[in-house]
């Protein structure tokens, strides 16, 4: 029965083997295609003011926003120290979460008790979303910078304590016995044996929290902020400056792909090793 | 001369929830045993028999259930420098490269960077890896991955190795070189060796004395005298050795030996 149905099969996929392309489009091409066809689109719908302009800017409108936000500024500050105070937010945030987080991963990775302590915390805090929390931490911080670091780096922790225990929990048991079988002790077990095997799921905890931390910033910022690339936008929409609006969505968008970008760097120099486990 | 001692060694490993009840699974069982530490002591078994139970009592990663060991009289608590392990899975440290990896237990000893680092080219040198200290592990082939484990075991002066399989991840002719190499660098360093082995060939050429491990549970079942690694070392070649009636005839009679032990059903 198979032996039939092989026959039968066999002349019609050589057939479509034969129409197939000598080599397809790569996925790059394919998605190169589609910003041009979604930039295509726009420009379409605004040069015949199918959509009102205040709603719609032109592309070039857009462009020419960002050059004035760039040079000019908006609401008291350039584009450079909008997201200046953006980015000093965010890794002012990672830094005070990684310091928490490691930590508390490695806490909850080695010991009974640490992860007896700690679970029911970062299991009460993973699904929150930060903005919920925002408002509290504003009555109990302030209006000022903490406020936002404060929030920022508790969006980050989660994702920085489990990935670190869940590092800390998959080292391999004849990396841990050979140091000991060479004379380790404990502690060096730890810092020589356990925190590097960790180091590639810390770095990609990192690159998640950093994803993480940016929504929650600029969604910080629309709510309660003077400075920034969320505020820069919530201001220029109280104006109906749209194609500001716009502007600032797009360098968002680039800036995350830019750190998104950094981290895999990273992580490809301090850890080239861990695709070779 | 250090003795490592095993006296009336048991270890039972306790019955999983779940299982059917019934007590303890034994793995081996009243063991007695001395290696010394111009001996190489080949364990070969069946799979199942216990023999990396054994060498994982002798490393001191599992305490006995009975009975004691002990390094000179002294018992052991657990693992220790006096008894360097060389895994299977060679367990090097890819963050590490070479000369960092076969430094590792000196920079435990807190022995100064140029100091440790002087140390780990010579022994390099000596285990034929002069050249590859700056190199990443993973780029290199699984006998000079091994060659770097036992220089990082000989790093930490142990009196005792233990080695656990060392050569069962290697092709035939890698496997056969490295046998004279770990023949060779024993001899140098005169520390007593344990050396776990699947292969009857390898025991009976590398092996100063040859315990057979029986099954359920593991027990002594047969320990032999062998001469061949010493005619080897004195020059002889491993060809010549392996076909010697002698050879043959020891290796026919331990064949005979593994498989004359009760055929239960093999415990893991």
């Amino acid at each position: 029965m198979t032996l039939s149905t092989e026959i039968a099969t066999l002349p019609q996929q050589a057939g479509r083997e034969r129409s197939r392309p000598a080599r397809p489009l790569p996925v790059a091409a394919i998605s190169t295609l589609t910003v041009a066809a979604i930039l295509g689109l726009w420009s379409l719908a605004s040069a015949y003011t199918l959509v009102s302009p205040v709603f719609l800017p032109s592309p070039r409108q857009v462009v020419l926003a960002l050059y004035n936000l760039a040079v000019k500024g908006f609401v008291d500050a350039t584009l450079a120290e909008h997201v200046g105070a953006s980015l000093i937010r965010i890794f002012g945030a990672l830094l005070a979460s990684i310091a928490i987080g490691i930590p508390a991963g490695i806490a909850i990775g080695t010991s009974r008790v640490g992860r007896g302590i700690l679970d029911p915390v970062v299991e009460f805090l993973r699904p929150l979303p930060p903005l919920a929390y925002l408002p509290l931490v504003i009555i109990w911080v302030g209006i000022g910078e903490a406020s936002k670091i404060t929030v920022i780096a508790l969006s980050m922790l989660p994702s920085i304590i489990l990935s670190t225990s869940a590092g800390v929990r998959s080292v391999s048991k004849d990396h841990v016995n050979a140091a000991r079988s060479l004379g380790a002790s404990k502690g060096q077990v730890l810092a020589e044996v356990v925190l590097p095997s960790a180091v590639p799921s810390i770095l990609t905890g990192i690159r998640i929290a950093l994803g993480a931390g940016w929504t929650t910033l600029v969604a910080a910022e629309l709510v309660a902020a003077s400075s920034g690339i969320g505020f820069m936008i919530q201001s220029a929409a109280q104006f109906l400056v749209t194609d500001i609006v716009i502007a600032g969505i797009v360098v968002i968008a680039l800036i995350a792909i830019l750190l998104e970008y950094l981290a895999r760097q990273i992580e490809r120099r301090l850890v080239p090793w861990a695709s070779h486990r | 001369m250090s003795i490592l001692t095993f006296r009336n060694v048991s270890l039972r490993y306790p019955q999983r929830a779940g299982n059917r009840p019934g007590g303890d699974v034994p793995v081996l069982e009243g063991i007695d045993l001395q290696i010394a530490s111009d001996e190489l002591v080949a364990v070969i078994g069946r799979s199942g028999a216990g023999k990396t139970s054994l060498l994982n009592l002798a490393a001191g990663f599992i305490a006995p259930t009975t009975g004691t060991i002990a390094v000179d009289g002294v018992p052991i608590q657990g693992p220790g420098a006096d008894r360097a392990v060389v895994f299977q899975d060679d367990a090097l440290y890819p963050w590490l490269n070479a000369r960092d990896n076969v430094a590792f237990p000196l920079k435990l000893k807190g022995v100064p960077v140029a100091a440790r680092r002087e140390r780990a080219d010579k022994l390099l040198e000596k285990v034929g890896l002069a050249e590859a200290g700056d190199r990443p592990i993973w780029e290199l082939s699984g006998g000079m991955r091994q060659r770097v484990g036992i220089a990082r075991a000989l790093a930490a002066e142990p009196r005792f190795l233990l080695l656990d399989e060392p050569l069962g991840a290697l092709d035939a002719l890698t496997r056969s070189r490295m046998q004279e190499f770990i023949l060779r660098i024993k001899a140098e360093s005169g520390a007593g060796t344990i050396l776990i082995t699947h292969s009857i060939d390898e025991a009976l050429l590398l092996g100063t004395r040859i315990i057979v491990l029986s099954p359920n549970p593991g027990r002594l079942s047969a320990e032999i005298e062998a001469g061949f690694s010493a005619e080897v070392l004195s020059g002889a070649s491993v060809a010549a050795v392996k076909a010697s009636p002698l050879f043959k005839r020891m290796h026919a009679g331990l064949t005979g030996l593994i498989h004359a032990a009760p055929d239960d059903e093999v415990a893991a």
